[in-house]
Formats: C-alpha cells, sequence, structure tokens
C-alpha cells in the first residue's frame, strides 16, 4: 500500500516520466494496481484547474483509478460540532432524535471511512493488489484510509504497541497537522479555516472495529479516548506541530515528554488493555450496514449520560477475564 | 421441489441450489452437495407472509417473510411448481383449528409425569406468596372460580381484603370486557401496589359505587399513600373518543383521592404499522445512513418503545419513591396494560431480573392476565387488524434495559429473542389462545408441553456472565434515565436482523465469557480438590506438577473456543455501487462462511431456528437424519451408531 498527494497533472495534462516510472517499479509486468483516489471524479477532475488532477489512464496503464468521495476540512468539523450540539440538546424529543442525528452525517462519515479503508485491504488481501491512496494533499483523508486499512489487515497493528507504531508511522511521521486540525475541538466559535477531526474519525472507526471484533484489538476504548484527549491539548509532546520538520525546529525531542513512553509504564498500560483480547490471525472485515454502525456514546456521551452501570460492567469483564 | 435457489439478502453473490421440502409442520431447503448440508428450516407457524414475485429468466421468485423477522427469498425454476408451493404455503400458514398447530404433534420424548412438571414449573400461587400475600391488606378471591364474573380473567385473582365480592362484582360490571381492578404487583417493603383493569364504562357522566368502592379498597390497602394514582396508558384524545361509545376514563371528582394520569401510548393499529414501517427500512437493499435513521424515525417505533418505558419508570417511581399505589389501565387492559405493568415490576423488583422470575413476570401479566396471543399473533388465521407486536414491543424494552444495566440480568439476549421466536412458533402450549378459561377448555396442559421448562433444561444457554446476585446494579430498583436519554434507545439488530449474520459482531462475549466462567469454577473446584489431597500426601512435588498441566490444558481449551478465527469472516459489499470493481465468482472461496454457519461450537443447542442441531424442534428422533427420503444420512459428532438406530426406528 503507498501513500501520495495528487498529481499536478493541471489543466494541461502535465506527465512527470519519473512519476510514472516510480509507480511502475511498484508493479510487476502484467501485475494490476488500484488507486483509490479520496475525491469524487468530479472534484478530482476540477482539481486540474487549479494545477492539480489525477493520473490518466493513458500514463499508467497498469493503474485502475477508483473514487471515493471522503469528507475533509470545514464540511467535515461541522458535522462534529453539529452531532456535539445535538448530543447535548437535552429537548429533543424522541420522534426527532435520529433525524437530528441524520443531519449532522458524522455517522455516514464513519461509513465512508470503514468502507474506503475495507476496499483498500480487500484490494491488497483478495485481489492480491497494489493500492495507492491519495486525496489532494495526503495528508488527511489519506492518511485516514490507510491507517485503517492496516488496522484490518494486520494482526500486529491490533496489538498496542503495534497500534502505536501505527500512529507514529502514519499520523505523526507521514504529516497530518495536528497543531492546525486539532485546535479548539467542537465547543469553540472561532470557525478555524484548518480544522478538521479527521484523527477523531479515525478513532472512531477503530472504536466501530472493536465493537464489531471485541476480541480482536489488544487495546480497550480507554486507550481512543485518551489519544482523542492527548491530540487536542497535551502534557506531552507527540501531537504537536504539524509534521517532522517542524518538530525539529521546535526541538520537541528535546524539550518534552513522549507520551507514548508514559502509556507504556507498567502500571499505566494496564488501563488500556482490551481484558478480552487473544491474537485473531485473520483480517477483521466489519459490516458497513447502517445496523452495524453505532453512536460512539463513550465518547460523544462521556459527559452526558452516566457511565456508571457500564463501567461496572466493563470491570466484571475484566475481572471474569483476569480470573483465568 | 428440485433446484430452488436460496438467495442471501446482504450478498447478492452469495446463492445456495438445493431441494426445497414441505411439511406437515415445515417449510425446509437443504443445500445440495459439499460435506456440509446446510439446511434451513422454517416452521408454518412462524409464516407471516408469502410473495409471489414476477418470473424472470432464472426462475420464480418467492419471497417467504416472517414473523421472527426471518427473510427467506427462493427462486424456483417452474412457474407451476412455484404456484404449488406458494398456494400449500397459504394454506399451511393459516391453520382454522387449533389442533393443526405444531404444539399439538411435537414430541420432545418427555413422560406424563414430565410434562406436568414442566407445566408446575412456574406457579403463580407461589408468586403472590413471594411477594407477601395473603396478607392484611390482600387476599386472594375465587368470585371468578368459574370465570363467571370475566371470562378472560384468570380464575385465581387477588384484590384488597376490603374489596367483598359484591364490590367486584359490581365494578366488573363498569369495566370494559368486565375487566375490574385486581393486583399485578405488591411491595412488601411501603405497601404500594400496581393493580391492572380495563377502562370504566363511565361515558361521560355515569357513575358505579361499587367501582369508586373498589378504587377506595385498593388506595386503603396502602396505608402509606394518600391517594391513588390512576394511570390511563392512552393518548388523551383516544381517551376521550371512547366516552362517546360509552366508556372512557375516571373523573377525579367522582372517586375519592386519585390522581389521574394520561401516559399516551399508541394504540395496537399504529403499533402494527409502525413495524410494518421498520421492517421495510431493514429489507432495503444497502441502504445509506440517511435512509436508514431517516426510515427508523419514520417509523416511530423507538418512540414507541420509549414511551412504554416512560410509562413503566413514572409507575415504578410512584411505587419505590412515593410509597403510593397506581391503578393502571389502557382499553380493554390486555395490551398496554401488560407492557407497562411489566416493565414497572421489572425495574421494581430484581426477582422477575432472574430467568425464573421473568417467566413467572410473562406468565402472570401476560398469560394469567388474558392477553389476547392468537388474536396478536396469529396463531390461527383471524382478523389481521387485531395482530400487533405487543409481547415484542415489551421484550424489546427488556433489551434496551438489557444494554443499560448490563449486570442487572440474570438472563442473556438469547433468551429474549428465543422467548420472542416462541410467541409465534406455537412448538409449545403456553402462548395458545386469548384466555385461561379456552386454554383450559381444550385442555392444553395435557395435550403440549411447556416452554419454561424447556427453556429451563437449556438455562446454561441463556445466563449472563456478567449477572452477579450481590451486585448494586442488581439489588433493588432500576432506575433509567427518563430525559435527556434518546440516544440510550438503540436499534434492535439482534432481534430484527437476527438471521443476518453478517451485521452483528462477529465474536460473542457472552459466549466467551460464560464459558470463562464454567471454566475457572472447575478449575477452582479442580484445585480445591488437589489442595486437599496435596495436604494428606507427602509427594508434593508430583501434585504441584498435575496442577501445572492442568491449568495450561484450560487455557488452551479456552483459547480453542473463543477465538475460533476459522469462523471469522469475509469481506462484506463495500463496493455495491460501483460496478467497475471485480468481484470474485461464488465458487472461488468464501469457504469460512460455510464453516461459520454450521461449526458445531458456533450452534447453540437449545436455538431453536439452527437446523443443522434441531432435535426437539423437528420433532424428528435424532441429529442426523432430516431429509424426508430418508436418505443421505450425515453422521452428528456425538451419536454415530445411534442415528442409524434411531431411523430404523423411526421409520
Amino acid at each position: 500500500m503507498l501513500r501520495s498527494s495528487q498529481p499536478l497533472t493541471g489543466p494541461n495534462r502535465k506527465r512527470c516520466r519519473e512519476d510514472e516510472m516510480l509507480l511502475g517499479t511498484v508493479l510487476e509486468e502484467g501485475e494490476r494496481g488500484f488507486i483509490i483516489d479520496t475525491r469524487s471524479a468530479q472534484a478530482a477532475k476540477q482539481a486540474r484547474m487549479t494545477g492539480g488532477g489525477t493520473e490518466p489512464k493513458s500514463s499508467y496503464p497498469q493503474w485502475r483509478r477508483l473514487h471515493r468521495p471522503l469528507e475533509r476540512g470545514r464540511p467535515l468539523q461541522e458535522s462534529f460540532i453539529k452531532l456535539v450540539e445535538a448530543c447535548n440538546d437535552a429537548s429533543i424529543s424522541m420522534d426527532r432524535w435520529l433525524s437530528r442525528l441524520e443531519s449532522c452525517r458524522w455517522l455516514s462519515h464513519v461509513k465512508a471511512a470503514l468502507s474506503t479503508a475495507c476496499l483498500a485491504a480487500q484490494c491488497m488481501d483478495r485481489e492480491e493488489a497494489s493500492v495507492l491512496v491519495h486525496g489532494v494533499e495526503g495528508t488527511d483523508t489519506t492518511l485516514l484510509v490507510t491507517a485503517l486499512a492496516q488496522v484490518i489487515l494486520d494482526p500486529s497493528c491490533r496489538t498496542l504497541v503495534g497500534f502505536q507504531g501505527l500512529l507514529e508511522r502514519e499520523w505523526i511521521e507521514a504529516g497530518h497537522p495536528f497543531h492546525l486540525r486539532c485546535a479548539r475541538s467542537a465547543y469553540s466559535h472561532a470557525r478555524l479555516k484548518q480544522e478538521a477531526p479527521l484523527f477523531l474519525l479515525f478513532l472512531d472507526c477503530v472504536w466501530q472495529l472493536s465493537r464489531q471484533f471485541p476480541f480482536s484489538l489488544e487495546f480497550s476504548e480507554c486507550l481512543l479516548l485518551t489519544l482523542f484527549d492527548n491530540a487536542y491539548a497535551s502534557a506531552y509532546g507527540t501531537f504537536l506541530c504539524n509534521n517532522e520538520k517542524e518538530r525539529c525546529l521546535c526541538k520537541v525531542k528535546e524539550s518534552t515528554h513522549s507520551l507514548w513512553a508514559w502509556l507504556n509504564q507498567p502500571a499505566e498500560r494496564k488501563k488500556y488493555l482490551n481484558p478480552l483480547y487473544s491474537h485473531n490471525a485473520l483480517v477483521v472485515w466489519p459490516s458497513v450496514e447502517p445496523q452495524s454502525i453505532q453512536l460512539w456514546q463513550g465518547l460523544f456521551l462521556r459527559w452526558i449520560r452516566p457511565s456508571q452501570y457500564l463501567d461496572e460492567a466493563w470491570a466484571e469483564i475484566q475481572r471474569l477475564a483476569e480470573s483465568n | 421441489v428440485e433446484n430452488v435457489r436460496l438467495l442471501d439478502r446482504l450478498s447478492s453473490r452469495k446463492v445456495a441450489l438445493g431441494t426445497l421440502y414441505l411439511t406437515a409442520t415445515h417449510v425446509i431447503f437443504v443445500e445440495n452437495g459439499s460435506e456440509t448440508r446446510k439446511e434451513t428450516w422454517v416452521l408454518h407457524s412462524q409464516i407471516s407472509s408469502i410473495e409471489k414475485q414476477a418470473t424472470t429468466a432464472t426462475g420464480c421468485p418467492l419471497l417467504i417473510r416472517c414473523k421472527n423477522f426471518q427473510v427467506i427469498q427462493l427462486v424456483i425454476p417452474q412457474e407451476r411448481d412455484c404456484h404449488d408451493v406458494y398456494i400449500s404455503l397459504i394454506r399451511l400458514a393459516r391453520p382454522v383449528k387449533y389442533e393443526e398447530l405444531y404444539c399439538f404433534s411435537f414430541n420432545p420424548k418427555l413422560d406424563k409425569e414430565e410434562r406436568e412438571q414442566g407445566w408446575k414449573l412456574v406457579d403463580l400461587n407461589e408468586e403472590y406468596n413471594r411477594m407477601g400475600i395473603p396478607n392484611n391488606y390482600w387476599q386472594i378471591s375465587d368470585v371468578n372460580r368459574d370465570y363467571g364474573v370475566c371470562d378472560s380473567y384468570p380464575t385465581e385473582v387477588y384484590v384488597p381484603k376490603s374489596a367483598t365480592a359484591h364490590i367486584i362484582v359490581g365494578s366488573s360490571k363498569f369495566r370494559s370486557r368486565r375487566r375490574f381492578p385486581a393486583l399485578s404487583y405488591y411491595c412488601k417493603d411501603n405497601n404500594a401496589s400496581i393493580c391492572r383493569s380495563s377502562q370504566p364504562l363511565s361515558g361521560f357522566s355515569a357513575r358505579c359505587l361499587e367501582d369508586e368502592q373498589m378504587l377506595q379498597a385498593i388506595r386503603k390497602a396502602n396505608p402509606g399513600g394518600d391517594f391513588l394514582y390512576v394511570v390511563d396508558t392512552r393518548p388523551k384524545l383516544n381517551a376521550m373518543a371512547n366516552r362517546a361509545a360509552g366508556k372512557g376514563y375516571e373523573n377525579e371528582d367522582n372517586y375519592s383521592n386519585i390522581k389521574f394520569q394520561f401516559i399516551g401510548i399508541e394504540n395496537i393499529h399504529v403499533m402494527r404499522n409502525s413495524l410494518q414501517k421498520m421492517l421495510e427500512v431493514c429489507e432495503l437493499k444497502s441502504p445509506s445512513m440517511s435512509d436508514f435513521l431517516w426510515g427508523l424515525e419514520n417509523s416511530g417505533w423507538l418512540k414507541h418503545i420509549k414511551a412504554i418505558m416512560d410509562a413503566g419508570i413514572f409507575i415504578a417511581k410512584a411505587v419505590a419513591e412515593e410509597g403510593v399505589s397506581v391503578l393502571v389501565h389502557c382499553s380493554d387492559g390486555w395490551d398496554r396494560t401488560a407492557q407497562v405493568c411489566s416493565v414497572a415490576s421489572l425495574l421494581l423488583d430484581p426477582y422477575y431480573r432472574t430467568m425464573k422470575g421473568f417467566m413467572v413476570l410473562i406468565e402472570k401479566d401476560w398469560v394469567s392476565f388474558g392477553h389476547k396471543f392468537n388474536h396478536r399473533y396469529g396463531n390461527l388465521d383471524g382478523d389481521p387488524k387485531e395482530i400487533s407486536p405487543v409481547i415484542d414491543q415489551f421484550i424489546e424494552c427488556v433489551w434496551q434495559l438489557m444494554e443499560q444495566f448490563p449486570c442487572a440480568f440474570e438472563f442473556n439476549e438469547r433468551f429474549l429473542i428465543h422467548i420472542q421466536h416462541h410467541v409465534y412458533s406455537c412448538q409449545f402450549g403456553n402462548f395458545l389462545c386469548n384466555s385461561q378459561k379456552e386454554r383450559r377448555e381444550l385442555k392444553i396442559q395435557e395435550r403440549t408441553y411447556s416452554l419454561w421448562a424447556h427453556l429451563w433444561k437449556n438455562r446454561a444457554d441463556y445466563l449472563n456472565p456478567l449477572y452477579r446476585s450481590d451486585h448494586s446494579q442488581t439489588q433493588g430498583t432500576l432506575r433509567p434515565q427518563m430525559a435527556p436519554c434518546n440516544f440510550l434507545y438503540k436499534f434492535w439488530s439482534g432481534m430484527y436482523n437476527r438471521f443476518e449474520k453478517g451485521l452483528h459482531p462477529r465474536q460473542s462475549v457472552t459466549d466467551y465469557l460464560m464459558a470463562v466462567k464454567e471454566e475457572t469454577q472447575q478449575l477452582e473446584e479442580e484445585l480445591e480438590v488437589l489442595g486437599e489431597r496435596l495436604a494428606n500426601l507427602q509427594k508434593s512435588k508430583l501434585n504441584d506438577n498435575k496442577v501445572k498441566s492442568k491449568q495450561q490444558d484450560g487455557s488452551k481449551q479456552l483459547g480453542l473456543s473463543m477465538s475460533n478465527n476459522s469462523l471469522a469472516n469475509t469481506p462484506q459489499e463495500y463496493s455495491n455501487d460501483l460496478k467497475s470493481f471485480p468481484s470474485r465468482t461464488p465458487s472461488q472461496g468464501d469457504e469460512e462462511d460455510s464453516a461459520l454457519i454450521l461449526t458445531q461450537d458456533n450452534l447453540k443447542s437449545s436455538d431453536p431456528d439452527l437446523s443443522a442441531n434441531s432435535d426437539q424442534e423437528s420433532g424428528v428422533e435424532d441429529l442426523s437424519c432430516r431429509s424426508p427420503s430418508g436418505g443421505g444420512c450425515l453422521p452428528s459428532e456425538d451419536s454415530g451408531k445411534d442415528s442409524d438406530e434411531a431411523v430404523f426406528l423411526a421409520a
């Protein structure tokens, strides 16, 4: 699986021999690859007007392009804000709740993200074909797809250590601009242009997987919530800045502590483990039917509904699993 | 009929070819070829509707919709055969006499005494005793001993001590269907009670001294309460409309010290339509999130569930927190009243959250109080306007509560699903007819078997591993939030998409934890035994080794049954809108899928719809030989030789 940003084809359909060669080396003679473009076909075409574009079939003959539009940027942030507002709205009656939930579109975004990641995984696992994923910049929806696909495909990404490695690799080092994207979260009135909850969307998708495969992730919901918290505000330097270059310039490694170092301490680590975990060597294929995708209550209703009974149940599960 | 195709609703790629059989009690589809003869069995009583669709090049499609929400899509090659099957099923699914029902031919091979014992498992007299009755305030009355006062009530009713036979009879004449106020639940901690009845025949201004005295008696039976709540579970408009027909509701001016309350749960017709709409959403092909949520909201289903729950919460609060008694009624007092009283009881009393207690609850508020099972669930062919998912809604309320309070119930989701299944299956006699009187006339207990005994026998499958009787969540009253809590009501895909295995979490936490619990218990017991031996014997080293190896085996076993990953799964439809994605031909792999369905570990012996394991349900002697032609017996895991013998005997 490869990731990149969009090719700068432009209105004049520029070609780039090196780019074609690079993608050519990935595939064997006669082999076929898939390009998953996270923009709609129309949006991708329009991108040419501003210097961007798509890989033309003629220049990349072995690659088959699939479009899977995923929401990003301002609309995704609005979706997040609306959902949080809806969850906080005590006045909604039962006969309006579902349409209100639907109008936020958040769950649709979760469904789309999971479907696209599964598609990428299917290409690799079932079709045994290589996949190139890109959107516009290669820093948002691209990373969402590649990271999620790895959780689906690779059992080692489902371990506590493996998942941390995945985050380092596919989000932090890959240059997801955390500083810009995770700024004010859902309550702020300052509508920052660059803010968008892609990382939260990723965590939500991982939560959906944990619900559908309760034994297959070594970490618990607690980890996902902690990651969400730390992406927005942290005592640690792990999610600071927008890319490696900035982190170097700011001397992050020299002047801050790593979140991973803290999480992995034996005493802390226990909190983030899933007592039901059992290594599952297979690919985990989630259902993306609407019935299978649920509102992540643990996050969105965290401060709204009492979690006492669910916490007790979780404690009981832990007790049972450990007693064995 | 041969060469019939069974289509999978979710995955258009999955088509099974096989033979369709029609027996006196079931429709059976047997898949061709391979070592695994996958069978799909459907009881005729479960069939809700059959739709013959337009003939296509591949054959005649036949769609069977079941009351337990299974949807079977068949394609029959010849139009003639399809029509025959269609006509037969129509007849078979609409019995006219009780004797045609499965329960009269079902034979679980128990002797007469075992059958009787099965019926005695749930004893309502014992239940009222448990509540603390008879006592100073309440007693049993035999005024209805020959069903002379009310033919839809049981022979034994519980009434306030001060309610004489005269008062009861007088009150019954002032109540719709003669369903006078009677006790449903008594709280011995504070003497508050829940009574139930039907609507009074008050019209605009009629009064009845005895009825007023009856309510007064109920109020006085609770010395701690200054007034009596009268809860009408109907919307105010409907209740008022009833007044024009000479019925209606209690006027606070006429009855001393009552506080009247409308709760506003819709009637059976609204509920029937609501379910219908929701099922249509379930049948959508690859719906978007938007289609689904809009469709679900449009059906109003969860809104109705919440309304029933809110009513139960209100009543439970009145009893537990205010210490005030409540009289509940709707129109006839056998639908909404039953729902609301049983939800309230469940919230109030932890006993009803145990397996046995739940059976008792259903027996009390649904069976004995004359809920019209036959009319509501179509045991026999009847008026379609009487059909309504009343008990289904109650069962769903219980599930919603289980989701909110995971440690509070002794039983699990499967228990609820199987009960719902059997409300419609007519395999057991519990849910037949419309009243106790009718059941006694038909001698149900002598001619059929009790579901409760069957479930009790298989109770290991129905336990909730998180339940602990000493847990704080388990004890006392459950207090669910009433608001804001819209988000707490979830779509129950375990019930309404029960047969679409691709939709559900692929690994069962409940089963795993039950296995863990059992394992741990066994290990602890063994440890005890070995510990004793250790104390007795001199050879400590030898025993150490034994203990270690036992533990290892234990965890290995556990690992196997829980993470049986060959059952994992196959990719779902991720690209159904895009034709360009090359799909694999059906023959290529998906072996995992067939393994998913048939592996013995995965099947619960108590599951009524899993044909491969269904011995009792089929009424057939043995697990393996089920084909009517008698050919192709598949040796089951345990009984190799026995199966042949059994077939011989049956033949």
